[in-house]
């Protein structure tokens, strides 16, 4: 079993820059071999640039395979009206810290599984 | 009097009748789910001609790749639409998968450089469709990024979407987790490639384009 990094980012870390920095930083830890371990959520946007970027690397570069990606949002259905209400603002206020974001290099990472519950990384031997 | 009574007719009609005209409705979904198997079947139903070509090695569609002037009548309704159908959307692609079915080096290597171009493709042109049908294998776990980051990018886009829960026929298919997966949209389970409850999959395709 090869070494593995995890490296974790807190919101504040990420919150101040512009998407495409955003991306442009997630990518070249990836390329790094890291898996990241990301406090937040990435935009639907953002994602799709991640994806496209990813792409492109792969086109220029014989070692880079793409990454593994997921999100883990917490489930919020049995909050009250007020609970789902104060959760919104809190969101819109100071992000959304609660979600939990797992990038991993596809050279490291085989597989990673999720379901409403969990989430399961495999990694390469 | 008269002229209000005359107006009111002439845009009953009109609704009644209209052909909706041209709706672009693209297939998305992970690479092998059956969006070209779809988009054939749909087109050979009506056009008495196939789209793309299908094949089980990943990433067979590699180009952004249309059908114009479908029209579809079904049930009373009609509508004239534009396929298109799109590379699977992927977050990996790697050239030594593709040895595995046979194909050589070189091969493998400029599919997975077509492969990557296919994906960016699909993503831009999300800006360009009026409604989405998410082709997903139904033997597959639905809870994957590529099918929350395509459906979060269509609702950010304010885009219609409906899942079609394909290869209903194989074992293992389970169209209920995938609407449990995704319980605020439409899903229709289908096989595409036996043409299992194609009836029931263009009923839900003349609902998703009323929200066009």
């Amino acid at each position: 079993m090869k070494d593995v990094t995890i490296q974790f980012i807190p919101f504040g870390e990420l919150a101040y820059l512009s998407s495409y920095k955003r991306v442009k930083k997630l990518i070249e830890m990836a390329e790094e071999n890291k898996i990241i371990l990301i406090q937040g959520k990435l935009e639907p946007q953002e994602e799709a640039d991640l994806i496209e970027e990813t792409m492109r690397k792969i086109g220029r570069s014989s070692k880079f395979k793409g990454i593994e990606l997921t999100s883990f949002v917490p489930q919020t259905k049995n909050l009250t009206i007020f609970q789902g209400l104060r959760e919104k603002m809190a969101n819109a206020l100071v992000g959304n810290r609660d979600s939990l974001t797992i990038i991993g290099p596809a050279t490291v990472v085989r597989e990673i599984k999720k379901d409403p519950t969990k989430i399961e990384l495999y990694l390469r031997k | 009097m008269a002229n209000n009574f005359v107006s009111f007719f002439k845009r009953f009609f009109e609704d009644v009748f209209k052909t909706k005209k041209n709706v672009k409705i693209g297939f998305y979904g992970p690479p092998n789910s059956g969006k070209t198997t779809l988009a054939n079947k749909i087109c050979l139903d009506w056009i008495g001609e196939e789209l793309g070509s299908a094949s089980k090695v990943p990433h067979e569609t590699r180009n952004v790749q249309f059908k114009e002037k479908v029209n579809i009548k079904h049930n009373g309704k009609q509508a004239t639409f534009k396929l298109i159908d799109t590379p699977g959307i992927a977050t990996r692609i790697d050239y030594e998968d593709f040895l595995a079915y046979g194909l050589n080096s070189k091969e493998a290597k400029q599919r997975a450089k077509e492969a990557t171009k296919g994906v960016i493709d699909a993503i831009k042109w999300l800006d360009d469709v009026d409604a989405v049908v998410i082709v997903l294998d139904s033997t597959k776990n639905p809870y994957t990024q590529v099918n929350v980051t395509i459906i979060g990018n269509l609702v950010a886009r304010k885009i219609p979407v409906l899942i079609a829960a394909n290869k209903i026929d194989l074992r293992g298919a389970d169209t209920k987790k995938i609407e449990a997966a995704f319980p605020e949209y439409g899903v229709v389970g289908i096989s595409a490639k036996q043409g299992k409850n194609i009836d029931e999959f263009y009923d839900s395709l003349f609902n998703l384009i009323k929200k066009v």
